[in-house]
């Protein structure tokens, strides 16, 4: 590498910075806030991008102990993998079929997976809480279970139908040739090369439905059905005197699944979201 | 033995599973037999919604009471609410200066990111980060740092000299809260632009810089003759993308602000929740959120009139 390439290289980096700071400071704003002692977090000649008093988990402790927060983790697993695993199957099969099978209509349904992938939550949510007060599920966390895939199953459904596409036809046709059914040719043949797209489908569906928040918001009140992103933005803001400690812990500890998810997965993310929008 | 009596191997009669194995074969079974579940979905809990949403707006639905078809009186009416006109207001400006914002700073950014560096993983991973963590949670965070009394922002900029001290009131004042409910919404969205532009800048043959260097263009040049009309599919498709999901933002104003103060922050998604669930008004408050309907339909017709067809 020569001098000046060098030294352009060190000026990109810099000039990322203020990128990533802008990206990366409200987290860190957040665990801090999470791990400081209230006496320093109110302390107002205190630096507050630094914990000097000493770093304690007593917020996170209160938030266990006298929250239900573990119970709105266990709601939001259970809506999140149970939406996730329905969408996946449904839309697999969906996508296969238009990205592969020719029948009646199968054009106009593709325009209207696409059309209902656009549709925003915040269109829908006051007549689908109708809906779901006459599918006896109001303020039950089945309703995110049921409705959860009006969203996730577009969206999985075009993503797959990119992957599907890639696979070439010849490979399933040799198969047929040799006697395998086209179910067998789907599940012995098709899937295994899809799983890079399975995995992708299912990262974005399980993220989507962890993050999701106007349904939620609307269809579950009670402590005890009510997800981790609702109940730390309702149940943890009591009155007028916010307990930001506990608050922020609350933060950290929803986002934390995700995190994880992200932290093995980021290819998959990355690749993902341009497919999702640009395929 | 005679000629002609050879045994007949006796042809089994197809049992019930060859038969369904070859029925599913064939593709104009198979085909409607995959997509039903999804559109069992859909007409129930999409299409069939929607039909009750355009309804309920044409009517004086209120929660708990049988209700009328008063016509277009809702769409009309709302005119006269302070709340809906500033809503409409909000609306526009919200989404305009969020997507023009995150279009700019998605492209710079993701020149940057398109360019060798260092911690290449641990750069991508940090930009993306906001777009992956639950958006309710994240602007609690956001809702703390704009705290009246211990806001982090405002002791930044006291810090370093830009404002005077005690420094602006975010949550609390007008212009301040659209700014800091915009400045969120960039946040949180700069990660699609910036990592969807980036695959449309890998996309771009490096011939084509090559050819305009040895024409004596300079990065200038290069940026405004090449790169940006190299991009511009891609452009657009984010822009329709980011357009309708802004438009419709709700997460960020109802945790950071409510719509506050005085309705200054409000967008058609929070105000019809409240107006349609807070005030059990479900009528007027479908009319207000169908008021997206229009730009979603727009959204819908060029990507499919336009986009999808340059990109095939």
């Amino acid at each position: 590498m020569s001098r000046r390439q060098f030294w352009n290289r060190v000026l990109m980096h810099v000039l990322l910075v203020p990128f990533l700071l802008f990206a990366v400071f409200p987290f860190y704003h957040m665990a801090l806030t999470s791990l400081k002692s209230d006496r320093e977090l109110y302390d107002r000649q205190a630096v507050p991008l630094l914990i000097r008093q000493g770093v304690t988990l007593e917020h996170y402790t209160k938030l266990i102990r006298e929250s239900e927060f573990l119970t709105w983790t266990k709601n939001s697993l259970l809506v999140t993998v149970l939406a996730t695993v329905v969408s996946l199957v449904v839309g697999t099969v969906a996508a296969y079929a238009l990205a592969r099978l020719k029948f009646f209509a199968v054009g106009s349904f593709g325009t209207g997976i696409f059309v209902t992938y656009l549709v925003p939550t915040s269109l829908l949510f006051l007549p689908l809480a109708q809906v779901v007060n006459w599918l006896g599920l109001a303020d039950s966390k089945w309703a995110l279970v049921v409705t959860y895939p009006t969203f996730l199953v577009p969206f999985c459904t075009w993503l797959l139908m990119g992957y599907f596409r890639t696979v070439p036809k010849e490979v399933e046709e040799c198969a047929m040739v040799d006697g395998a059914t086209r179910i067998q040719a789907l599940t012995r043949i098709v899937l295994p090369i899809a799983i890079p797209g399975l995995v992708c489908a299912a990262l974005f569906a399980f993220t989507l439905s962890w993050n999701e928040f106007i349904y939620a918001l609307t269809f579950t009140s009670s402590s005890d059905q009510i997800t981790a992103s609702v109940g730390v933005t309702s149940e943890l803001i009591r009155g007028d005197i916010y307990f930001w400690g506990q608050l922020m812990a609350g933060a950290v500890l929803g986002s934390v699944p995700i995190v994880i998810l992200y932290v093995f997965f980021l290819d998959y993310y990355v690749s993902g979201l341009t497919a999702g929008a640009v395929k | 033995m005679a000629i002609g009596t050879l045994p007949v191997p006796a042809v089994a009669r197809p049992t019930w599973r060859t038969r369904m194995h070859e029925w599913l074969d064939r593709e104009q079974n198979l085909g409607p037999l995959f997509i039903t579940p999804a559109l069992i979905l859909i007409l129930l809990l999409v299409a069939y919604p929607f039909c009750m949403a355009l309804y309920f707006s044409l009517s004086n639905a209120f929660i708990g009471r049988p209700s009328h078809l008063i016509g277009i009186r809702n769409f009309v009416n709302l005119w006269q609410s302070d709340a809906f006109r500033q809503t409409f207001q909000n609306a526009f400006v919200f989404t305009g200066a969020a997507v023009a914002a995150k279009v700019v700073l998605g492209i710079s950014l993701a020149l940057l990111l398109n360019q060798q560096l260092w911690f290449k993983r641990l750069i991508r991973g940090a930009v993306l980060l906001p777009w992956v963590i639950p958006t309710a949670l994240s602007t609690l965070g956001w809702w703390w740092m704009f705290n009246s009394l211990y806001s982090v922002v405002n002791w930044t900029l006291i810090a370093l000299g830009i404002v005077d001290p005690p420094g602006p009131n975010w949550l609390g004042q007008k212009y301040y809260a659209m700014t800091a409910v915009v400045l969120v919404n960039i946040w949180r969205g700069l990660p699609f632009f910036a990592i969807t532009i980036l695959a449309g800048l890998v996309a771009i043959p490096k011939e084509l810089y090559e050819a305009a260097q040895a024409d004596g263009a300079g990065p200038w040049a290069r940026f405004c003759y090449v790169t940006l009309p190299m991009l511009k599919g891609v452009l657009a498709i984010v822009i329709l993308f980011s357009t309708i999901f802004t438009f419709s933002e709700f997460n960020i104003v109802y945790v950071l602000t409510h719509g506050g103060p005085i309705n200054s922050t409000h967008l058609f998604a929070t105000l019809s929740r409240q107006v349609g669930l807070e005030s059990g008004r479900i009528g007027e408050g479908s009319a207000i959120s169908l008021y997206l309907f229009p730009v979603l339909m727009f959204v819908v017709y060029a990507q499919l009139r336009y986009v999808r067809k340059q990109v095939n």
